[in-house]
């Protein structure tokens, strides 16, 4: 196990640098002269080549590529993004806050998803083809054709004006987390659970599962042997789960006005404020790879099977 | 092989409706001048906020401008928009996939790893970069589903490529010398365009959402064109004392994506017969992957 987790690990270092490569690339790639953009965001009136060729030289951009590219990947590693465009404060010190209050959302979120993406998940395939199974598909059917930003509103209306429940908006008290965690675990575990069905069907169908009943197991224990190999795919789209949540809760955070990542970014893009993009890309990249890399570790381990490949 | 295909298309019901009600969306937002009653973009102050009537069937909105017309127009980019770039992006995922998968070896593997690179990037995180890098509109954003999804298409053009070329007839051929070209064109394209085709419309329901959020948030179209996310993103300024106006562009979003849905589930189904309703297990299992693939984020 301890060989296969070191394996898994160094196969993630390349692809981070190549992340990070391809991400300082991007915002290269970009038609705008970024010592353009700097002077434009801090309003300067009359901006002269003179001005241009001065930023460009305190941004270091006179250097070549790739020399610009090794120092902000050291620095990166130390969490130092650069500074924003805009307000000129260092990027991670708008960023880190941000991620936390995003990270709290989805891991709310992401609990939330699991334990009702397993819950229907596991009724479903008990009744599958019964009225229970086939209306729980049918509306989680629609609900997936709802864009989670419609939902929100809607919920917003709903329940925070007409009843006055709930806050609206913010990050105040855990009453503010309610809402948005409700539209994410609607819109995802609509589709998670899916999952959980598919493999619970295709477990109880197993011949394991016939043998242990024929040797008089009680249904109890016959329960934890098919929620354990059940339970083993979905591990790994769980896993994965957390950092598209991450990456996705743009939306919600914008209904319900969330201090988070995805409100930080569609404010970065607005302004053009490229060293926040480029930090927001990078971190939520490596956060893709290192829950990929956490879900193939925890799969290998409740699989020796899977251990052998790589 | 297509007349099945068509049969069995046809005789679920539903599918034909929700093939009716695409085609009825496709036609309206190609034909926009013909069916939209009013022009999209007439601003008329004194109708502010007016309710239904026979002469605007849906209303107006905070400019006095016709609902309907402007949904009628919005089917173009939340629609047709999203149509061409899925389509680009499935031709260049076809045939990067139909290379990779016939001639194997060295184009194989270069194609996969690149492949791999691409998925491993999170792809509404990459849309949002690609559209801070160049700027907010309709275009970048089209632009960057073309660039990203390309990638998850290969990969499921690949599998079913190698599937494809393990037949005998396309060994045969190969060894009777009929050229690569002629061989991919007229055995393999047919038997894999199925999937293709199930690929292409499971990823059209989640591109529809997730344009219509971009311009939600305003990063996609820009006012006063009209677009469903836009629509909405108008709407919510107004969200608590006009909560109405929310409902016709989210209905719309809501019945499009609905029926392209329901078209994708039929198509797997039409397609292999495997997967009909008497061996529903395998349905689930074998669709599932390529669905939730389909829907990053909603």
């Amino acid at each position: 196990m301890g060989s296969y987790i070191s394996r898994r690990i160094a196969l993630s270092i390349p692809l981070l640098a190549v992340i990070s490569f391809l991400t300082f690339l991007l915002v290269n790639l970009s038609p705008l002269d970024p010592a353009e953009v700097v002077l434009q965001a801090q309003g300067v009136p009359m901006i002269t080549d003179e001005l241009l060729t001065q930023t460009k030289q305190e941004l270091g951009l006179d250097r070549p590529f790739l020399i610009r590219y090794w120092h902000w990947a050291l620095s990166c590693l130390q969490l130092d993004f650069g500074h924003s465009y805009v307000t000129g404060q260092p990027v991670w010190s708008q960023l880190g806050p941000a991620f936390l209050h995003t990270f709290k959302l989805t891991i709310v979120s992401a609990a939330c998803m699991i334990f009702f993406s397993i819950v229907l998940g596991v009724i479903c395939a008990w009744r599958e083809g019964k009225l229970l199974d086939r209306s729980v598909r049918g509306i989680s059917f629609f609900l997936t054709a709802i864009p989670s930003y419609w939902l929100g509103a809607m919920l917003v209306w709903l329940v925070a004006v007409k009843l006055d429940w709930l806050p609206t908006s913010g990050m105040e008290s855990y009453r503010s987390y309610i809402l948005p965690v409700m539209v994410l675990t609607i819109s995802y575990a609509s589709i998670y659970f899916r999952f959980v069905r598919s493999a619970m069907i295709s477990n109880l169908n197993a011949d394991y599962v016939l043998y242990a009943r024929a040797c008089g197991l009680p249904e109890k224990k016959v329960t934890v042997h098919l929620l354990r190999n059940s339970l083993q795919v979905a591990i790994s789209v769980f896993c994965m789960a957390i950092p598209v949540l991450l990456g996705s809760t743009v939306v919600v955070e914008n209904i319900f006005a969330w201090p988070g990542l995805g409100s930080l970014t569609v404010n970065a893009i607005l302004s053009r404020d490229f060293p926040m993009i480029q930090a927001y890309v990078l971190v939520l990249a490596a956060a893709f790879v290192v829950f990929n890399a956490l879900a193939d570790v925890l799969q290998a381990a409740m699989n020796p099977k899977l251990r052998k490949d790589l | 092989m297509k007349m099945r295909l068509l049969t069995n298309l046809l005789q679920d019901k539903l599918a034909v409706l929700s093939l009716a009600v695409i085609g009825l969306i496709l036609a309206a937002g190609a034909m926009a001048p013909v069916f939209a009653p009013h022009d999209p973009n007439a601003v008329n102050m004194d109708l502010r906020y007016a309710g239904a009537s026979w002469h605007y069937l849906l209303g107006n909105d905070h400019l006095g401008r016709c609902i309907l017309s402007r949904l009628i127009y919005g089917i173009r980019p939340s629609v047709l928009g999203v149509l061409a770039a899925l389509f680009v992006s499935v031709a260049l995922g076809a045939f990067l996939g139909l290379v990779a998968g016939y001639f194997k070896g060295k184009t194989d593997a270069v194609i996969m790893r690149v492949c791999d690179i691409m998925l491993s990037f999170p792809g509404y995180v990459m849309t949002l970069a690609i559209v801070g890098i160049l700027g907010v509109g309709l275009g970048n954003i089209l632009l960057a589903f073309m660039l990203l999804k390309w990638a998850w298409f290969a990969r499921i053009i690949r599998a079913s490529v190698l599937q494809a070329a393990e037949a005998d007839y396309i060994k045969f051929a190969r060894i009777t010398g009929v050229p690569s070209i002629t061989i991919l064109l007229r055995h393999v394209v047919p038997v894999v365009s199925a999937d293709i085709a199930v690929v292409a419309s499971s990823s059209f329901g989640s591109m529809i959402l997730q344009l219509s959020g971009f311009s939600f948030l305003g990063l996609g179209v820009q006012a006063p064109n009209a677009e469903w996310g836009m629509m909405l993103n108008e709407a919510r300024d107004v969200m608590f004392s006009r909560p109405e106006l929310m409902l016709a562009p989210g209905l719309a979003i809501v019945l499009t994506v609905s029926a392209v849905n329901f078209m994708s589930d039929a198509l797997q189904t039409a397609l292999d017969p495997t997967l009909s309703k008497t061996n529903r297990k395998f349905r689930e299992q074998a669709s599932l992957p390529v669905k939730l693939r389909g829907k990053e984020v909603a």
